[in-house]
């Protein structure tokens, strides 16, 4: 068996370091091409008629006023007569007509009566809830003993809601059948999965579908299937016999496309007179909207705590389910674990690194932590500037500083990459992956590249169509480590197939060979050489290809990182407005591939921690059922000018890139919520309880007005 | 940019075939809000134009220098028009509100939210959007330096932000951190690209960018 | 958006003409009226398109009065060096709309004449948003963003980002109409409508709103907004005053609060306690506290209370060039 690995760090010529992303200039310029930019001949635009009321049955629909409309081709029921609806925006049924305003007018034109049902939308108060179900209990030691004789005891209730994906490309697809083959331009995470999913529905061969992403506009754990409306618009086309176009209007992508489940807790802690953990209490819930939620993973990272129970219940709402949010169940876990941590080290009058780093041995990964603690309140100046809860203000601004750490797993999923070396010393990659924004395209380039010795511009990488080999998911932060396992394997067996070709010219054993600076010699010996022209002639008139796949053999990647993040924010105690100043993160993230994009990944995370932290909320009306904000106004991003300083720490280099690869994308998404969270309490001296950290919230926990606790 | 605010200077009254008046380009009329302007107007021009649509309305505007002709419903939004009409799919439609900035162009120079714009209000001017600044092999200092500053992700705000950051730099070659709050706070993103964005910006004093 | 007609009239009287017809709507800078067609809140048969319609737009000052046409776009006042430095308030107004492509396209007369953002109303619950039962949907459910005085059904709140200031002003609105000019305060264009179908504003059919004048000498006004995200979004609560008087003391106060009422909220309570006073923090907590005295906040607003007096008091203290 061949020994696959990555280069030493000396003879590293393009992983590491730091091009620029290969699809930035299309990007930039607009030239690039998204599944919603397509415009085949003949197109048709599609649009679905939703539900507006939270819990109904449809007691009759009548489609033939649309139908008769100029210009409408199809008009497909989804749900009929009889059907319960369980949340608004449920799809009732699509129509396909010559443009979007006539798609629009037919869908207006449907009339659908309602009996409307009772709903149920406000999780947070789960007594009123009609279907909370309890999910789960477990207790280890006695925590009822441990909190009687501990020092010190903090009791909370906290919580953070709903919240959404908001993709800015919206979940959709434009579908073209030929015959019985279908075409899918897909906005995507799953290009290589995809397919299957689309034949079973249609009932064609999934040989028959054919997905593509070149671009895709935003995916953050909601774009994994073909979804409803994916299936409708094949139908359509299929119905019309032309191309249809179908991606949801706003409203439809924030209600329905994706939402990240709420978390609530009730939780209290306690620790002895050396600042140790004794015991955890935590009575969670939360929900998913209709499915409801799993149990929250509590304790969060010091999971070793002794004499810990905790209960969990699930409670089901009038809302579209939940779906996987960069990293499923962390920020939630995170926030309620860390403010409780943060208030209890405040109870004891600790430092709270201080009192984390007392507990490290709690954690599965002390020595990083450690590590990461040093490193980050040095950036932070925290020893010179963390003051007790409170005490930093400039009449009405307060500033204070927060901690937290996070956890996860990050393992390459399955992929398969085929690498081809064609004759005249073309290089390609073919592998059915996708690049979500993350820089797949480019990072998969730089393997092979580095692997022949070449330049960037030297070698083609073709993803985004599952014509070529299956490449997983992008999800978990899987789709550095999977890509570039299946890459390197496979460009390093093809090298030594060109290098069994080349050694005789040589005069020398193939195993003695490298390739490098657009060469291949003899090691040591750069005189002994030839171009990687000349080299890649000497296979013969046919291309040399070859498949590589993770898993597979060699220490390529690993999984398992922590983080730490310290943020510093200003509130203003008068209007409850709370400013981040600044955030720094400190990632554990073994080799990296490419600096440039790694570090892009993490100031993402952490704007979008920015976000959840202080701004986005899903906002159900308990009156009506529907989302109150289901836009882009009252849901509100962080612009530009509202995130701070973001200062990125990563732990790469000798000593840390022996791990191999390992993802990136979820990890720096955890910790804002807490950080942020931690660093209000200690700005002005009392924990607000709920995320997002609104004014309304933090004026009211000044007043004592503190929810629920 | 400058380059587009030249190429306006076309009277409105030719491009709205229609059948509507065309109106006179704008500016305040010395004593209007004391009623003389408008009574001097009236008198000169008092058959009341005729109202187009609702169905398609021939129009005419300038699009990345190209005069294009198209017959649209005076519904249809400028952003629609442009990426369903005239494949022109630069600008993005994502809130669709006038809230988000993905479909900034600029109009006759200026920034707007082409969803929140009627085609028909376009007629007669210039549009530039993102492909309009420049292409792949000849990028606009701007586009270059979101290359180079990784000021993108997934890519979908990216024209949107470019055209709006061309449009500050036009105006103010060195921004302060208040013309960055006023000149780009009508831009989102999701996927979290700010601080590539702010590189951008703020290198552009520099000499990195001339926002030309 | 369902069909409609659009005519484009050349004058001032051939746009009241077509905006007497029913069915027609003015279309100024269409960032507001776009999106109420879109979510189908609003219909209309005809768009009568203001932007071609010379005389509408500009800006003069002449002596201390400032003259502005309904046209006008916010960014075109924002770069008029002459009415800024008249009037420096007005710049922190239109800055607290903080978006470039909306100060391109929004209007002075389409900001003073926008819709509320009532999220009840904007998904077709009526201005009022009353249930069928004739209970508040405003009331009973989520209110964070709505008035804390309330004018009986009443409870969305006036979004305009200048009518705060106007009205602190005194400034009058320039009406045309089928009857010719008319000329009333600007608070005048707002009221409370309390029944369905009603509208916020007092404008009759076929009049068109076509600038607003201003006397910005002689007194020192400032505006002060509480916004959450300093990127585009809408203030929770905005204060405009404005002063008169020479010397330490202050003659006539004006006090107005935007984001906390059906219209913009004149606190004569509060103006009155400056009344004759010298500004001190004394005097500005009490007029800050008298802002809201009345105030009847729901479930979910309570805190835009505390938001008024803040905002009154550093208004104030903007205006007076003090730190409070």
């Amino acid at each position: 068996m061949a020994d696959y690995s990555w280069p030493e760090a000396d003879r590293r010529a393009l992983i590491g370091s730091r091009p620029a992303r290969l699809d930035g200039p299309v990007k930039s310029t607009g030239f690039a091409k998204y599944p919603s930019d397509q415009n085949p001949s003949g197109l048709l635009a599609a649009k679905i008629l939703t539900c507006p009321h939270a819990h109904a049955r449809i007691v009759g629909i009548d489609t033939s006023a649309a139908e008769a409309m100029p210009g409408v081709r199809v008009v497909h029921v989804i749900q009929g007569e009889g059907s319960e609806i369980q949340w608004a925006g449920d799809e009732i049924a699509a129509v396909a007509a010559v443009t979007e305003e006539v798609a629009r007018d037919a869908v207006r034109a449907i009339r659908v009566d309602y009996e409307v049902l009772p709903h149920f939308v406000t999780e947070e108060d789960r007594d009123g809830a009609p279907d909370a179900r309890a999910a789960g209990e477990r207790a280890e030691g006695d925590p009822d003993a441990a909190f009687a004789t501990a020092h010190r005891t903090v009791e909370r209730t906290l919580g953070m809601p709903q919240m959404a994906h908001m993709c800015l490309e919206p979940h959709g697809q434009v579908c073209s059948w030929d015959g019985d083959e279908l075409e899918v331009h897909a906005s995507t995470q799953a290009v290589s999965t995809l397919a299957g999913q689309f034949a079973t529905e249609l009932g064609v061969p999934a040989s028959q579908v054919r997905i593509r992403t070149e671009y895709m506009g935003g995916g953050f754990g909601s774009k994994f299937s073909p979804d409803r409306w994916g299936i409708v618009g094949a139908e359509l086309a299929r119905k019309a016999g032309a191309p249809v176009k179908l991606f949801l209007e706003r409203d439809q992508e924030v209600t329905v496309a994706g939402s990240r489940p709420s978390a609530f807790a009730r939780i209290r802690a306690a620790a002895d007179e050396q600042g140790r953990l004794v015991a955890w209490d935590s009575d969670s819930w939360g929900s998913g909207g209709l499915p409801g939620t799993g149990q929250t993973p509590l304790p969060y990272v010091f999971s070793r705590l002794p004499n810990r129970r905790t209960r969990h219940t699930s409670v089901p709402t009038n809302l579209a389910g939940s779906r996987a949010w960069r990293a499923p169940n962390h920020p939630q876990a995170c926030f309620l674990t860390m403010a409780v941590l943060d208030d209890l080290a405040d109870e004891l009058g600790l430092d709270p690194i201080d009192f984390l780093e007392r507990n490290l041995d709690l954690t599965g990964r002390a020595d990083t932590y450690r590590e990461q603690f040093a490193i980050a309140a040095e950036m932070a100046s925290w020893k010179e500037r963390w003051q007790p809860r409170g005490r930093t203000r400039e009449g009405a601004v307060h500033r204070g500083l927060g901690v937290s750490v996070h956890t996860w797993g990050g393992r390459g999923h399955s992929s398969n990459c085929d690498v081809t070396v064609h004759p005249d010393g073309a290089v390609e990659a073919r592998i059915g992956s996708q690049d979500i924004g993350t820089g797949t395209r480019t990072i998969v380039a730089q393997v092979l590249a580095e692997t022949f010795g070449l330049e960037l511009n030297q070698v083609r990488v073709s993803l985004g169509d599952n014509v070529y080999p299956q490449s997983g998911p992008s999800g978990g932060s899987s789709t550095v480590g999977g890509v570039t396992a299946s890459t390197r394997r496979a460009a390093q067996d093809a090298l030594r197939e060109v290098l069994v070709h080349v050694a005789p010219r040589l005069e020398a054993e193939p195993e003695q060979l490298v390739a490098g600076g657009g060469r291949v010699f003899v090691d040591g010996d750069s005189s002994r050489g030839m171009s990687w022209r000349e080299a890649a002639a000497q296979i013969g008139g046919a291309p040399i290809s070859v498949q590589g796949r993770n898993p597979g053999p060699g220490r390529l990647i690993s999984s398992g990182v922590g983080g730490v993040q310290i943020a510093e924010v200003e509130v203003d105690i008068e209007t409850g407005v709370v400013h981040v100043e600044r955030v720094i993160a400190v990632q554990d993230c073994g080799l990296i591939i490419n600096r440039r994009l790694a570090e892009s990944q993490v100031y993402g995370g952490l704007i979008m921690g920015v976000g959840y932290a202080l701004y986005e909320e899903w906002i159900p009306d308990p009156v009506s059922g529907r989302l109150l904000n289901a836009d882009m106004e009252f849901y509100k991003l962080a612009g530009l000018v509202d995130v701070g300083s973001l200062e990125v720490h990563m732990m790469t280099g000798p000593g840390y890139d022996e791990r191999g690869v390992i993802g990136l994308g979820e990890p720096p998404v955890i910790s804002p919520g807490a950080a942020i969270s931690n660093a209000v309490a200690n700005a002005i001296g009392v924990r607000v309880p709920y995320l997002p950290l609104t004014p309304d919230r933090v004026l009211d926990a000044l007043a004592g007005r503190g929810g629920p606790a | 940019m400058t380059d587009d605010a030249k190429r306006s200077g076309l009277s409105r009254r030719s491009f709205l075939r229609g059948g509507a008046a065309g109106a006179l380009s704008g500016g305040l009329a010395a004593g209007l809000l004391t009623g003389e302007a408008a009574g001097a107007a009236a008198a000169t021009d008092a058959e009341a134009p005729d109202t187009v649509g609702p169905g398609p309305v021939e129009i005419e505007l300038e699009v990345n220098g190209a005069t294009r002709r198209l017959a649209v419903e005076p519904r249809v939004t400028l952003l629609d028009g442009l990426r369903d009409r005239l494949d022109v799919t630069g600008p993005k439609r994502v809130c669709d509100r006038g809230t988000c900035g993905a479909c900034t162009v600029l109009e006759d120079g200026r920034p707007i939210y082409a969803c929140s714009r009627l085609m028909i209000e376009s007629a007669g001017r210039s549009i530039t959007t993102v492909e309009g600044l420049g292409s792949p092999d000849a990028m606009h200092d701007v586009q270059q330096a979101f290359v180079e500053n990784d000021a993108q992700q997934c890519g979908y705000c990216t024209p949107g932000f470019v055209v709006a950051t061309a449009a500050l730099l036009a105006r103010h070659p060195a921004p302060s951190e208040q013309e960055i709050e006023a000149g780009l706070g009508g831009n989102l993103c999701r996927c979290g690209t700010y601080k590539g964005i702010r590189a951008v910006v703020e290198g552009a004093g520099g000499g990195g960018v001339s926002g030309g | 958006m369902r069909p409609f007609g659009y005519a484009a009239p050349a004058t001032v009287d051939q746009a009241v003409g077509l905006l007497e017809a029913e069915g027609s709507e003015a279309l100024a800078g269409g960032t507001d009226l776009l999106s109420l067609l879109k979510d189908d809140v609003e219909r209309v048969d005809r768009l009568v398109a203001l932007r071609g319609v010379p005389g509408l737009s500009g800006i003069e000052l002449d002596g201390g009065m400032l003259r502005v046409g309904a046209m006008t776009t916010l960014q075109e006042l924002r770069d008029d060096d002459g009415a800024i430095a008249a009037l420096p308030a007005l710049a922190v107004a239109i800055d607290g709309v903080a978006s470039p492509q909306l100060r391109a396209m929004g209007t002075v007369g389409g900001d003073l004449l926008q819709r509320p953002r009532c999220w009840y109303y904007r998904r077709g619950f009526g201005l009022l948003a009353l249930a069928a039962d004739g209970r508040s949907m405003v009331a009973d459910g989520d209110n964070r963003y709505h008035a804390i005085f309330p004018e009986g059904e009443a409870r969305f709140v006036n979004p305009s980002s200048l009518a705060p200031l106007l009205v602190a002003l005194g400034a009058e609105a320039v009406v045309h109409g089928p009857a010719g000019e008319r000329r009333l305060p600007v608070e005048a264009l707002y009221r409370a409508p309390q029944a369905a179908g009603e509208r916020e504003n007092t404008l009759a059919p076929g009049e068109l709103l076509v600038g607003v004048e201003a006397n910005v000498e002689g007194s020192r006004s400032a505006v002060y907004e509480v916004r959450q995200r300093r990127a585009l979004d809408w203030p929770l609560m905005a204060a405009a005053v404005s002063l008169t008087g020479s010397g330490p003391r202050t003659e006539r106060a004006r006090i107005v609060l935007g984001h906390a009422a059906p219209v913009p909220h004149v606190a004569t309570a509060a103006a009155d306690v400056l009344s004759g006073q010298e500004l001190t923090p004394e005097t500005v907590a009490a007029a800050a506290n008298a802002a809201v005295e009345g105030a009847r906040p729901m479930s979910g607003n309570r805190y835009k209370v505390q938001l008024a007096r803040t905002a009154v008091r550093r208004a104030l203290g903007r205006a007076a060039g003090m730190e409070i």
